[in-house]
């Protein structure tokens, strides 16, 4: 089991291969489905210091407000990551993201950003929504609340040993492709039995 | 990564404590426009959204053991139980997408379907204000968001089914379904040339594996499959939803139909996909087959694909108002 902490460096994620399980340290910065359309259409400067090097997670999380004016996060696990092939290899090239946690994988466009930035997709338990948040140890701040709504707000967070596998790494591998790709020939097998 | 155990869920006596609903608390049903159901539904979604089905956890330790040790597989089957656990000791929601809200409601003559509707959306409004709910429900075009999980432009969500019904005893059954897992339901129009699926059972087993293939891991896998084979469009869809209601380990009460379900669940854990889609052998749960009647020109197969986070659960109350929660 590898730890990684943000800031992240080129190197470092060079190193990791599909199938590596990482522990996750520092800054990772929520955003999904207006996030994403926003940051392409809109290429805002103030994200720059909050993305550069740092990670991405495609989550809308379940947040709790204290009555003195803080968050916490009730249940935070992952979103699919696809609905935002479109857009994340922009993001990660105009922001130099050095990560992308999602579930369920991306696509070809996104496969080749990584490998062009140096960047890997790291994969969540999908639904394990309170082991997640338990690893989220702080709400550092919170952009677009109003005008997005809470689960695709942009929230900026501290987390500890948040678990991850690298489903897709930056020399263009992909787990995702390598079981699709043989889940499809035995299902070709299986519909050819009577 | 150690096994973790299969989860103990905290006592029952435990989640009575922390309940909602006074002790002792019941319904006069013999005085149904009385009766207010906002509590005991509100209390029927807090225990829905934290607390898993025993059936569910017990499919999910059996995937693990099924699954080579120290695998990534495995590792991501613990990491789920983990979840479980934790989600029932803090009595948090299982999963950040507490999804759509769907009930079903069966209550006898004399209810007013008015008011419980009126019940059941302050429930829905009361979880959503306490964190139990992720406010889910937004603008379709605009996606914008009021934050209460009520439907802005009409009243179609929180989705409710009633049926008046010939007990003396009120049924109100919830699921919470997932955003990620609905996406990638599918209908298939039979006979379908390109899967080569005939309008018989065979060609049903064909559109289910299918479905699973093109689904992978993104529905949140190990899901459980809700299929419906006939009905027009819409009625197909809601009753391959309703079908994932039957419990685990529940055979199919028509033997054909509980054959191809065992089948099918082999084949589809033949797939290679596993938890998550990191590959392994646990791709589903479990499958649940529900034939209805169709036009003589029409053959549809719906799916639903309910994830892993499978959340739901029934308030129950007899004859003389005691309510129970399974």
């Amino acid at each position: 089991m590898k730890r990684l902490t943000t800031p992240i460096s080129e190197a470092d994620i060079r190193e990791l291969k599909v199938g590596d399980e990482v522990l996750l340290n520092g800054r990772v910065v929520l955003s999904r489905d207006m996030g994403h359309k926003y940051m392409v259409e809109h290429k805002p400067e103030w994200l720059r210091p909050l993305l550069e090097e740092s990670v991405i997670y495609h989550c809308g999380p379940v947040v709790a407000k204290h009555e003195d004016g803080t968050y916490s996060f009730v249940a935070a696990g992952p979103t699919t990551s696809i609905r935002e092939e479109p857009y994340e290899a922009t993001v990660l090239e105009t922001y130099t993201v050095r990560g992308v946690i999602g579930k369920g994988g991306m696509g070809p466009k996104t496969s080749a950003g990584l490998a062009k930035v140096g960047a890997c997709y790291f994969h969540a338990t999908g639904g394990a929504g309170a082991l997640l948040a338990e690893r989220v140890k702080r709400v550092v701040d919170v952009k677009m609340l109003e005008e997005f709504g809470s689960p695709e707000a942009f929230w900026i967070v501290e987390v500890e040993d948040f678990p991850l596998v690298v489903s897709m790494d930056s020399h263009g591998a992909s787990l995702h492709a390598e079981v699709a790709t043989a889940s499809q020939a035995r299902a070709k097998e299986l519909m050819a039995q009577k | 990564m150690s096994s973790c155990p299969i989860p103990d869920l905290t006592p029952l006596a435990t989640v009575e404590a922390k309940s909602l609903l006074p002790k002792d608390w019941t319904a006069d049903l013999s005085a149904p426009l009385g009766v207010d159901l906002t509590v005991a539904v509100t209390e029927l979604i807090r225990r829905t959204t934290s607390r898993m089905p025993q059936d569910i956890i017990d499919a999910l330790a059996a995937g693990r053991d099924a699954e080579v040790e120290g695998s990534r597989s495995a590792n991501t089957l613990d990491t789920m139980l983990e979840n479980i656990k934790l989600a029932d000791e803090h009595v948090a929601p299982l999963c950040q997408d507490t999804g759509s809200v769907i009930f079903w409601v069966r209550h006898p003559f004399g209810f007013s379907q008015r008011l419980l509707r009126q019940q059941l959306r302050a429930a829905v409004r009361e979880a959503t204000s306490r964190s139990w709910l992720r406010p889910n429900c937004v603008e379709a075009l605009s996606g914008k968001n009021r934050g209460d999980n009520m439907d802005p432009f009409g009243e179609h969500h929180p989705v409710i089914h009633f049926e008046e019904w010939e007990k003396p005893e009120v049924s109100v059954q919830i699921m919470l379904k997932g955003g990620g897992s609905e996406n990638v339901g599918a209908q298939y129009r039979l006979p379908d040339a390109e899967l080569g699926a005939g309008r018989d059972l065979g060609g049903v087993r064909k559109c289910v594996i299918d479905a699973v293939t093109r689904a992978q891991g993104q529905g949140c896998a190990p899901g459980i499959l809700g299929v419906a084979i006939g009905g027009d469009r819409v009625t197909s869809f809601e009753m391959s939803k309703e079908a994932v209601l039957r419990k685990l380990g529940t055979p199919n009460p028509d033997p054909k139909l509980d054959a191809m379900e065992q089948r099918l669940t082999e084949d589809l854990n033949s797939l290679g996909i596993g938890p998550m889609g990191y590959g392994g052998h646990t791709t589903v749960l479990g499958v649940r087959l529900r034939e209805l009647y169709r036009h003589p020109a029409s053959f549809y197969v719906s799916i639903s694909y309910m994830c892993w986070s499978s959340r739901r659960m029934e308030l129950h109350l007899d004859a003389a108002g005691h309510p129970s929660f399974s």
